[in-house]
């Protein structure tokens, strides 16, 4: 079992700052399974707790002031909001893209080799490796393996973004969390962080955040759709999107919700 | 509100056209906005005014700073001047030789900036990475007031704290030396001290400033990779807010080289080559010390001391805008 989720009546709130009420419920009783090696698209409007979802699958929400949880996050069997968490290992191997591009101001080579120096990794045959290989597994290889040494912030957008995916498959991830990773991107760019997302499909398990319906509906095995903090529903994508059960959902997805 | 904005601008367009200031006649609107177009023209030349003023005064700086110190270089000679070791203004064979307080101010300024850039870097990242709230809430005020500290207070607190502690360190290397000339404590080291401590605020905000730059998806993207704090300090934030720390520490320089009353009051002040437990005296401390006596060459020479300092700030300064220019085509 290699990146498999079990959530459990999982709930998150976010911070008072006068501590003295628990703050806004922003996650509601979350409990869903994620296979290994399946595409999950987390779908849902905006505010629905769909991307504080997926920052706690990483723990990447432990920076907010404040916050609190309850519930269980089970991966591969370990609870990994347990004490007992080696933070720096789960997010070794759960690995995140950001919505917006953010390489590091260095060169390309060492943006992709910053994780796997980080995590011992010295000798530089091996770096080597890993670099093209991640560059390659991001689509990136052949238009960047002539200016390796450049920086990377000289990328386009949307090189930038593979870069960031390259940079998360350096370290040698077993999730990969993605959040509206082609929301800033072009058509074309978007096309190609999705079919590498396609053919990456079968080693990795993905967890993508996502407001294009057809994004989801393209790329993801599994759908799951959000709102105001509750998992409305979830099941395989194609049963979602041509019969959903719940009608939130189905007039979220045809685009006439009115969320007010 | 956004009505009333936007109907006046209209208007006003409407109003340059020769026809439609007919068609008002001496109407009230007209004669306000004529009103306001003669406030316009006035102001301009206001700031037209104090920015030309601003300019001139630097201008008229730089041309009387090189007018006056030249004719006393021309006299002595340029490497005499620079490079002889000799400074005796007043003796019946003056010898105007400043190459060692060249060499105090430079080797003091320069260990006070070693000193001050990695305390204030390090202080720097606490405040902006790692303090509580109330922490930076208390030690930030505390850090703009010690700025804001007039030099001689500085130069007050290193006499009568610093100096008696100096002269300790200095009665405890040097118990068995016949030859060292005991300055009790009022040496290079305690000048490069106060100057760093003088420096420090200026190293700190500065660096806070671009540490508080680095964009937050960069600490995100680097902890994301399963990086714990510190590395992320240390390998992405640091290296990113570098040009910023860099001018934060050349601003510190600028400060150091130009510093008197406080390095006047530790460093003992006579001639000597740059050594920490040596009295050394600074091109600042030089001029100071001896403008209310000077006449005739050794007056102009002391001219020329201020022209070399004012060279030396020109370039720093030179140096910093080049700096920062390129830390910001890097940021693109």
């Amino acid at each position: 079992m290699e990146g498999h989720f079990i959530i459990e009546d999982f709930n998150l709130w976010y911070g008072d700052p006068s501590h003295k009420t628990r703050g806004t419920h922003a996650l509601k009783h979350i409990s869903i399974e994620i296979q290994k090696k399946e595409v999950l698209a987390l779908i849902g409007p905006s505010g629905c707790g769909k991307s504080t979802f997926l920052r706690s699958l990483n723990r990447m929400n432990d920076f907010i002031d404040g916050i609190e949880t309850s519930g269980k996050i089970l991966l591969d069997q370990q609870d990994i909001y347990s004490p007992k968490t080696d933070v720096a290992l789960l997010r070794k191997k759960v690995g995140m893209v950001f919505q917006k591009p953010n390489p590091f101001p260095m060169s390309i080579y060492d943006n992709v080799a910053y994780g796997p120096k980080i995590h011992g990794i010295r000798a530089k045959s091996q770096l080597d490796g890993i670099v093209e290989t991640a560059l390659k597994a991001a689509a990136l290889w052949d238009e960047v393996s002539d200016r390796l040494k450049k920086p990377a912030l000289g990328l386009s957008g949307g090189q930038q973004q593979r870069l960031c995916i390259a940079r998360a498959l350096a370290v040698g991830p077993e999730v990969l969390l993605m959040d509206e990773p082609t929301s800033a991107l072009d058509p074309v760019s978007t096309n190609k962080i999705e079919s590498l997302i396609c053919r990456l499909k079968t080693r990795y398990t993905w967890i993508i955040v996502t407001h294009n319906m057809g994004q989801a509906s393209r790329i993801s095995d599994k759908t799951a759709f959000f709102l105001s903090g509750e998992l409305v529903e979830s099941g395989l994508t194609t049963q979602l999107f041509h019969m959903p059960k719940d009608k939130r959902l189905e007039s979220y997805i045809t685009g006439n919700f009115n969320f007010t | 509100m956004v009505k009333y904005v936007s109907q006046p601008s209209v208007k006003e367009s409407a109003s340059i056209t020769a026809e439609n200031l007919k068609s008002c006649g001496n109407s009230l609107f007209t004669n306000t906005r004529s009103i306001y177009y003669l406030w316009d023209i006035l102001m301009y030349w206001i700031f037209t005014f104090c920015g030309i003023s601003a300019v001139a005064a630097v201008l008229g700086i730089s041309i009387y700073m090189v007018l006056a110190g030249i004719p006393a270089i021309q006299k002595i000679g340029l490497i005499k001047f620079l490079f002889g070791i000799s400074w005796n203004p007043a003796s019946s064979q003056p010898s105007f030789g400043i190459f060692p307080m060249i060499l105090s101010s430079v080797v003091g300024t320069l260990f006070s900036v070693f000193l001050a850039v990695p305390i204030g870097v390090l202080t720097a990242v606490f405040l902006s990475e790692l303090s509580p709230k109330w922490i930076y809430r208390s030690v930030r005020p505390a850090i703009e007031l010690m700025s804001g500290i007039p030099s001689v207070i500085y130069g007050l607190l290193g006499a009568i704290l610093l100096t008696p502690l100096v002269r300790r360190l200095e009665n405890f290397f040097f118990r068995a030396s016949v030859s060292h000339t005991f300055t009790g404590g009022a040496n290079l080291l305690s000048a490069v001290i106060v100057l760093a401590v003088m420096i420090l605020p200026t190293v700190i905000h500065i660096s806070e400033i671009s540490i508080q730059a680095v964009p937050g998806e960069l600490r995100e993207a680097s902890l994301a990779l399963g990086a714990t704090k510190m590395e992320t300090i240390f390998k992405v934030v640091l290296p990113a807010a570098r040009p910023g720390i860099l001018s934060g520490a050349v601003l510190g320089i600028g400060r150091a080289v130009g510093e008197a009353m406080a390095v006047m009051m530790v460093s003992g002040n006579t001639v000597n080559l740059p050594l920490p437990f040596h009295s050394v005296r600074f091109l600042t401390t030089g001029i100071v010390t001896e403008m209310g006596y000077s006449s005739g060459l050794h007056r102009q020479a002391l001219f020329s001391i201020g022209l070399v300092l004012f060279v030396f700030i020109l370039f720093l300064n030179l140096f910093l805008e080049s700096t920062l220019k390129r830390g910001g085509s890097s940021n693109v």
